[in-house]
């Protein structure tokens, strides 16, 4: 019997650097899997297993911090008071996705602090998305449409994965995903129907946004062995080549429908493969700004640093000595 | 520190300049965590559906119905400290095995119709 308080830590290079998995154990672990069973956090785990979990859950946490910052900057100025409610909510949610992805990492051993300290440091990352500036109203609209859509895309398949607490989070994050979409289209819709100022501003915010957009799901992955092995493990659940496939495929007509032209002339469907094809997106600048040479690095972590430092008087207002760290159940 | 000209003008009042080089918080300033139970309606039970982080178990309830109660129906929402939850380990989930076998707890364990008929074909009055 456990009690709360159990502890795990999180693993580290050094541990990882002679660490061999218990053989048998292992391949109690792989049947689990194979038989689609789900993985609870006082379960044995491969070391690689947890670390990887670790890594993704809480930069996908961190992505839900920082995307609310560019969305955030609209709150006050958004056109209208329904906008603007819904704008809040949306802001909120992302906010709520991000406390209940934490959680699902606290699990693993890595607390929430600590998890914050490495986003504060640059060691652990975001989605790189979210280091472009919204500059215009529109950006806030094709951020609400298209970006919560392509998380939808890989939100909906890493749900299906092998981690019980992150399958529960995602599960309530994607319901409340379906409102962002919803919300972000008909917002979308709105310019893009409406005056010749409207829908340039609108035009002007997608040509803009198309290269982040299909930078978000990262560069091909499919001959690396670790991909594979998180395959494997069901912590990866598609390639990022085949979930930028799949958005394009839903997303590319309802753009196209409302008038609107993509910044790409080589985008196009090969029909007899069904993959889409577009032009080399500069995967140097990816990886340039995904290592804080972006437009909106440095605001955004000053922005998130700001706010943990000038409200850190209120954490240790409250703070009692006898409170201790504990695993969540989540 | 490099130059930050922010598009938000909340953010182009604050100071970002004084931010300290290094912000690092210290274990537990997030306080502890507690498990939260979310009651749909009355007459229903109580589900756990997550954790938040709180200093006591006021604030633990004022987080929880900003986090699980801001959509759909509520009627009630218990919080209880992580530490509190006692469960059994998953190495022991074989202890449970057998339990869907025992049929002899479950009325559909009981198959009475065919004697009756029996029962009644042999005794019908010829
Ligand atoms: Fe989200
Ligand atoms: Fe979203």
């Amino acid at each position: 019997m456990y009690g709360g308080g159990y502890i795990f830590s999180e693993p580290s290079d050094k541990d990882q650097k002679d660490h061999i998995d218990d053989p048998v154990k292992l391949q109690e672990f792989e049947a689990r899997i194979d038989a689609g069973e789900k993985i609870e956090p006082h379960d044995w785990m491969p070391f690689e297993y947890r670390k990887q979990l670790i890594r993704l859950i809480e930069q996908h946490a961190h992505s839900e911090v920082i995307g609310a910052l560019p969305e955030g900057t609209w709150i006050t100025r958004a056109p209208g008071f329904k906008r603007k409610l819904v704008l809040i909510a949306k802001v909120q949610d992302e906010m709520g996705h991000a406390q209940l992805l934490y959680s699902a990492a606290e699990t693993l051993g890595k607390s929430r602090e600590a998890m914050i300290n490495d986003l504060l440091s640059g060691k652990s990352k975001y989605s790189n998305v979210f280091n472009y500036p919204a500059k215009t109203w529109a950006d806030v609209t094709v951020i609400g449409f298209l970006i919560d859509a392509a998380a939808i895309v890989n939100q909906v398949a890493n749900a299906k994965g092998s981690y019980g607490p992150y399958c529960r989070a995602l599960e309530r994050i994607c319901y409340e995903e379906s409102f962002h979409l919803k919300q972000g289209h008909d917002a979308f819709i709105a310019l893009a129907v409406g005056t010749k100022a409207q829908k340039d501003m609108l035009q002007d915010a997608l040509n803009r946004w198309w290269r982040p957009i299909i930078h978000f799901f990262g560069p091909s992955d499919k001959a690396s062995v670790h991909g594979e092995k998180l395959m494997r493990w069901k912590v990866k659940m598609a390639s990022n080549d085949d979930m930028r496939n799949q958005f394009l495929d839903m997303y590319v007509p309802k753009i196209l429908e409302l008038g609107i032209t993509i910044p790409d002339p080589n985008l196009k469907k090969n029909e007899s493969t069904g993959r889409w094809e577009f032009s080399d997106p500069d995967w140097n600048e990816f990886k340039r700004v995904i290592n804080g040479d972006g437009p909106c690095n440095a605001e955004r972590l000053a922005v998130r640093k700001f706010a943990e430092e000038s409200n850190r008087w209120v954490r240790n207002a409250l703070l009692k000595q006898t409170m201790k760290q504990t695993i969540p159940y989540a | 520190m490099p130059n930050i000209e922010s598009l938000d003008p909340r953010i182009r009042r604050i100071d970002l300049e004084k931010n300290p080089e290094h912000v690092v918080l210290n274990i537990m300033e997030n306080w502890e965590t507690y498990e939260v139970f979310h009651q749909r309606k009355r007459g229903e039970h109580h589900v756990h559906v997550g954790i938040v982080h709180a200093a006591n178990p006021e604030m633990a309830l004022v987080f929880a119905k900003e986090q699980y109660g801001r959509r759909l129906k509520c009627a009630n929402m218990w919080v209880t400290q992580s530490s509190n939850i006692y469960s059994f380990h998953y190495d022991d989930e074989d202890m449970f095995e057998t339990t869907p076998e025992k049929t002899y707890r479950e009325a559909g364990g009981f198959k009475v119709r065919d004697k009756i008929n029996k029962f009644k074909k042999e005794n019908a009055p010829k």
